[in-house]
């Protein structure tokens, strides 16, 4: 427009590929707005009291030592959810780690067929997962019993797009082969090569893909309720029947706790990027 | 994916086979172990609850109630119930996959305001991370706390504007009470994807276009739309799938009918009444799985296109 021959020098300092600054306020101000009012009316719902106005009493109910009883799912529910998660991050520690470190060292040709797999579990909704789950969970409710933690290998499977891209971050920021032929030289046995040498140089990998584990973990539903299984999201949703507001509290109490290890997760990948870059 | 978990679960097998007869040169390290068998129970376990889980999913669409083969519940897809909850589902995920994606887009086109740094884009992209993985049942309970019969905005709407917005019904309770729940997940997931191809955007290339006499709109619709194109459609087929596929908010929304086909299987898992057909769930499961399958293939190809720009 404004390239008529005499404005020929350009003015290209004021030029910005970002939206002017009121823009960019009223933008973030505006959304920023609408997705607080969620949940500010949870912390609203919660602070009602029984007859008028606002007071502590839904919360101090959580504590309340008289009904126990209505929350027993609540902590059952969350006492699973802690073990299962327990059980993933070690399914992703003992069965996936090893596994990527083998591909990386031994079959290095693997390695994007490996990607595939382990991938592709994003692809699958789990609604999808569950219709084939319930056959094989029958025949292994006869076989471990009916206990929790093996619902955690359906759940090794959910987790598994999030962990594999976190560790293999890490592993491709190492020099693996060198390392373990350097432990190999001196005598090292393998599981001393993997557990000595291997693991603490990918410790902000695995520590990563264990915190990912356990917030894809915590705020699962879909094939535990399916299943018939109890865990702190079907917990939510059995309580809430009885008692919305404790719901709603511990829907906001996990909410705080997901955004905490999201943040320590955070943290720890812009040292894993850092890391990866220094290499390059 | 069966074929790849074979070969995973194929290989100790395979470590049968006559090891290589030349000295293996590139690392001492091979010689005495059968490394294939170290793939084995990870090969194992992803077919255990992977592969035959998926392959059970689809395959008992085929099998009647007494495991004859059938194609009465493949047939059933064309009913018109069912036809009516998989394009509600389309619709769903295809409204809340283009609001998410236009709104996320313009969210990411303000963040690029602020510093690189500053505590606001921290804030965001931590809020960003939280609110994509808040789907499920909380999500559902926040919209109740804010939209339900006596939420915090209806009750203020109702009480100071005398808008009464459930005049027609509790409509938040089924399918229409679907779509702002489904927007809030949508949203924050669009920031996670776009962004990087936001950033990837060089203001070099807003000078070159300068430089050489063009104008900032043309800016925009010449240069910058071709190359974000890619990266905006391949992040609005993730929203698509990402909407196709939950399940958990709309189960704890809607506690009874099935507007949509996750709900359509739970149905058919925990009643085997829908229709009066069993194994529907099975149908209905291998219909998803087409949609997410043309839905993630189409991904994968425009993603290779939008990485050529995010170097």
């Amino acid at each position: 427009m404004s390239a008529v021959p005499g404005s020929r020098r350009v003015k290209t300092a004021g030029l910005r590929l970002a939206p002017p600054r009121w823009a960019t306020g009223v933008i973030l101000g505006i959304v920023g707005v609408v997705f607080a009012v969620p949940i500010l009316s949870m912390v609203e719902f919660t602070l009602r009291d029984r007859e008028q106005g606002y007071s502590a009493n839904h919360w101090l109910d959580l504590l309340a030592p008289e009904n126990p009883a209505a929350y027993a799912p609540l902590w059952t529910g969350l006492t699973n959810s802690l073990i299962l998660a327990v059980v993933t991050v070690a399914i992703v520690l003992v069965l996936l780690t090893p596994t990527m470190i083998l591909v990386q060292l031994r079959f290095p040709k693997l390695t994007r067929a490996f990607e595939f797999l382990c991938l592709l579990p994003i692809s699958i909704p789990a609604i999808v997962l569950v219709v084939g789950l319930a056959p094989v969970y029958l025949v292994i409710g006869r076989t471990f019993g009916t206990g929790i933690w093996p619902l955690a290998f359906a759940y090794g499977i959910t987790v598994l797009p999030f962990a594999y891209r976190a560790i293999q971050a890490n592993l491709e920021a190492v020099d693996l082969t060198t390392l373990a032929n350097a432990a190999r030289t001196l005598g090292a046995s393998w599981p001393r090569i993997v557990i000595g040498v291997l693991a603490p140089n990918l410790r902000v990998g695995l520590m990563l893909a264990s915190l990912i584990s356990i917030a894809v973990v915590l705020g699962e539903f879909t094939i535990a309720s399916l299943l018939n299984r109890q865990n702190l999201q079907t917990a939510l949703l059995v309580v809430s029947k009885i008692d919305p507001y404790v719901a709603v509290i511990m829907s906001l109490l996990s909410l705080v706790l997901v955004f905490v290890l999201l943040l320590i997760v955070d943290r720890i990948a812009r040292r894993v990027s850092a890391l990866s870059l220094g290499r390059a | 994916m069966t074929v790849i978990t074979h070969d995973g679960a194929a290989a100790p097998a395979g470590s049968d086979a006559p090891r290589p007869s030349r000295p293996v040169r590139r690392s001492p390290l091979a010689v005495r172990s059968l490394p294939a068998l170290g793939l084995a129970p990870f090969g194992v376990y992803v077919l255990i609850f992977l592969a035959v889980p998926t392959v059970l999913a689809i395959g008992t669409g085929f099998v009647d109630g007494e495991g004859a083969f059938t194609w009465d519940n493949i047939a059933a897809l064309g009913e018109p119930v069912i036809v009516q909850t998989f394009i509600n589902s389309i619709h769903l995920s295809l409204v809340t996959a283009i609001l998410g994606a236009l709104i996320g887009a313009l969210v990411c086109w303000a963040v690029l305001g602020l510093r690189d740094g500053s505590p606001i884009r921290g804030g965001i992209d931590a809020a960003s991370s939280v609110l994509a993985q808040f789907g499920g049942v909380m999500l559902a309970f926040a919209f109740i706390a804010t939209i339900g019969i006596n939420g915090v905005i209806t009750t203020i709407l109702k009480d100071t504007f005398g808008i009464d917005i459930f005049a027609d019904g509790a409509w938040i309770y089924s399918f229409p009470g679907l779509f702002l729940p489904y927007v809030y997940f949508q949203v924050p997931l669009m920031i996670i994807t776009f962004m990087p191809a936001l950033t990837a955007l060089r203001p070099q290339w807003m000078e070159a276009n300068a430089t050489l006499g063009g104008s900032i709109p043309g800016f925009w619709l010449r240069i910058a739309a071709p190359i974000l194109a890619p990266s905006f459609l391949a992040s609005l087929l993730l929203l698509f799938a990402n909407s196709f596929s939950s399940y958990a908010t709309a189960a704890a929304l809607a506690s009874q009918g099935a507007q949509i086909v996750p709900l359509q299987i739970r149905a058919a898992l925990t009643s085997e009444t829908v229709l009066g057909r069993e194994n529907l769930a099975g149908a209905l499961a291998l219909g998803m799985i087409v949609i997410m399958a043309i839905v993630m293939a189409a991904y994968a190809l425009v993603q290779r296109r939008a990485a050529r720009w995010q170097a």
